[in-house]
């Protein structure tokens, strides 16, 4: 209503006077009934937001109210079991721990990489876009089809099996698209008067890029990169594609063991009939969510902390 | 003194070759990891291409297409692959979950960036975001613990534990957050000149966001529909765990049903052998699901291309 009444100001007052006088004879009615349907509107486009966060409420509610009486340090401290009493998640905990902690650096080399090629070297031909072309392809394509692959080639083809390192391969190839769109954003985004400054001082491509680029887009990679880490955390199907065990009673030793992860405890849990383990599902999840907002928490974190030193 | 400089020289020459050397790998250090992107679309394709027509030597690829049974994990000769069912799975809980998310995430998308106060959106678009890092695995534990108990207390009291139904609901829900936000890209990035302009011709802001706002924006929020369906058509963990593990024909989503990516996970968990039919159709049903996303990922990529309003 302010533009409307701003634009009439300026064809002058005496004008103005006639033409609202017009309108109001004419369609007093019309625009009291426009009026009401842009509240009504408003109203409904409201409530539709609040839907997701109602149900986000609804969903943390349930779970901490089933999950939570199972939550202790037993939880954490014993392997998967028949008895729900003596159930917990000490595998499937240090099996996500050891899929992240192989499949990060794996993913921060290749992701940052890829993004410094296409954003520093590659030039504007055909090459370069259909890598570009196919890095936003493979972001579309389900996680389960992921799973065939990392079963196809990781878990049979190079005769991994059913070990850490063959569900960290798999991770790395899912969330490798994330991790190179954050970081191609976070190098466009330094400033070109840093890399002439680099430049005119006689530092190399390879120095610019090292000491100058990297450095200053560092906060935007790290974030961008332990997001991507979080969906793997959460990743249930391509794991169980390539074979993760349900049902094992250590925690592995070293890549080449095999290995279960929280959410196909969490999964397995589900689908069993005692209602005791659907109570332990929860408290998995409350596990699970609690590691992903630390996850966040870091990422958030990291953002603010260095871009208070750039400010 | 000669002597000193040219050592001097030496050192300098040295120092400066190794350097050039050093330049000219890295890019080629850097390919490598771009590479990998493609290697792994290449390694995707072939892998289900190759699995696929080892399963086409001994099912016939009509049979497979129009077939209406799928019991592929039965023994021996009670088998039938006819793939059908699976899509008939997949299709519904996909259209329910379109009618969930479509309407929700569209207006939540116009209210964030047509009405919502800067203050409001601050709160209202972390919470989306949240809702859109949480595992599928939980979302599936909420659809099977509590949607489903709560339809089947109300209004579906015959309804089985397993149904289309509630997994279809949730997997709208679980794809809202992704329509709200596409779609509220591509509304922002309509230029304020032609809203203004609206207001100025003394329209409402419904009018403005109905009229103005989202036909030019139409070619991004029908791409956000279109990606949000292929999400669902891929997604995995809910249905495995709330729509039920029977393959069936039909269209009744409180029926008990199995999408294809349902099948997958149960083929793949449960202890069919190496190299067997069953083994195989992971893969022909693999094809079939990465052939369906893939449409779905070209369409939005042509539509936001081809309707594009420039200005």
């Amino acid at each position: 209503m302010g533009a409307e009444e701003a634009v009439i100001g300026q064809k002058g007052k005496s004008e103005a006077k006639s033409l609202n006088s017009a309108n109001r004879n004419q369609g007093a009615g019309r625009v009291g009934f426009r009026r009401m349907m842009n509240r009504l509107a408003h109203g409904l486009f409201f409530l539709a937001t609040l839907v997701g966060v109602v149900v986000l409420g609804i969903l943390l509610f349930d779970i901490v109210n089933t999950g939570w009486k199972w939550v202790s340090a037993d939880l954490l401290n014993n392997f998967a079991s028949r008895f729900p009493e003596k159930s917990g998640v000490k595998a499937a905990l240090w099996g996500s721990i050891w899929l992240i902690a192989v499949t990060a650096p794996l993913t921060f080399i290749f992701g940052v990489g890829a993004a410094i090629f296409l954003e520093e070297y590659a030039k504007k031909n055909w090459f370069s876009r259909l890598i570009q072309l196919n890095i936003s392809n493979l972001a579309g394509v389900p996680s389960i089809v992921f799973g065939i692959l990392g079963l196809t080639i990781f878990a049979r083809g190079m005769n991994l099996g059913q070990s850490v390192l063959t569900g960290a391969l798999t991770m790395t190839l899912l969330i490798l698209p994330i991790v190179i769109v954050a970081a191609r954003e976070a190098i466009a985004s330094v400033p070109s008067s840093l890399r002439q400054a680099s430049y005119a001082m006689g530092a190399s491509r390879w120095q610019t890029i090292s000491r100058v680029v990297l450095p200053y887009s560092m906060p935007g990679i790290l974030t961008g990169t332990i997001l991507a880490l979080s969906r793997a955390i959460g990743e249930t199907a391509p794991l169980i594609m390539v074979g993760a065990v349900t049902f094992i009673y250590f925690t592995p030793g070293n890549v080449f063991d095999p290995f279960t992860v929280l959410p196909i405890q969490i999964f397995t849990w589900t689908g069993l009939p005692k209602a005791e383990f659907q109570e332990l599902a929860a408290a998995g999840i409350i596990v699970l969510l609690a590691i992903l907002l630390t996850m966040n928490a870091l990422a958030i974190f990291l953002r603010n902390k260095y871009q208070r030193r750039d400010g | 003194m000669k002597t000193a400089g040219s050592v001097g020289m030496d050192r300098f020459r040295k120092q400066r070759t190794w350097r050039t050397t050093w330049e000219g790998i890295i890019p080629k250090l850097l390919l490598v990891c771009a590479l990998v992107s493609v290697l792994t679309t290449l390694g995707i394709v072939f892998t289900l291409i190759v699995e696929t027509a080892r399963f086409f030597e001994e099912i016939p690829f009509v049979q497979f297409i129009t077939g209406t049974e799928w019991t592929a994990l039965f023994s021996g000769n009670q088998q039938k692959f006819g793939v059908l069912p699976l899509i008939s799975g997949t299709l519904l809980v996909t259209a329910g979950a379109a009618l969930v998310a479509i309407p929700l995430g569209l207006a939540a998308a116009i209210y964030l960036s047509e009405y919502a106060h800067d203050r409001v959106r601050r709160v209202l678009k972390p919470v989306l975001e949240i809702l859109a890092g949480i595992p599928t695995v939980v979302y599936g534990f909420f659809a099977f613990t509590f949607v489903t108990p709560l339809l089947r207390g109300t209004f579906f009291p015959d309804m089985g534990p397993f149904n289309a139904l509630s997994a279809s609901i949730v997997v709208g829900i679980m794809i809202i957050p992704m329509i709200a936000s596409l779609s509220e890209d591509a509304m922002s990035s309509v230029p304020r000149g032609i809203r203004e302009a609206a207001y100025a011709m003394g329209s409402t802001r419904l009018e403005v966001a109905l009229r103005v706002v989202v036909p030019a924006a139409l070619s991004g929020i029908i791409a956000s529909f279109v990606l949000g369906i292929s999400r669902a058509i891929g997604e995995t963990m809910i249905v495995t765990i709330a729509a039920g593990a029977t393959p069936k024909l039909t269209f009744d989503p409180t029926d008990s049903i199995q999408t294809m990516t349902a099948y997958m996970v149960q083929a793949a968990s449960g202890d069919i052998s190496f190299g067997s039919t069953a083994y195989k159709s992971i893969y022909a049903v693999g094809m079939t699901l990465f052939v369906f996303t893939m449409i779905m990922n070209l369409l939005a990529q042509y539509i936001s291309r081809r309707f594009k309003e420039e200005y």
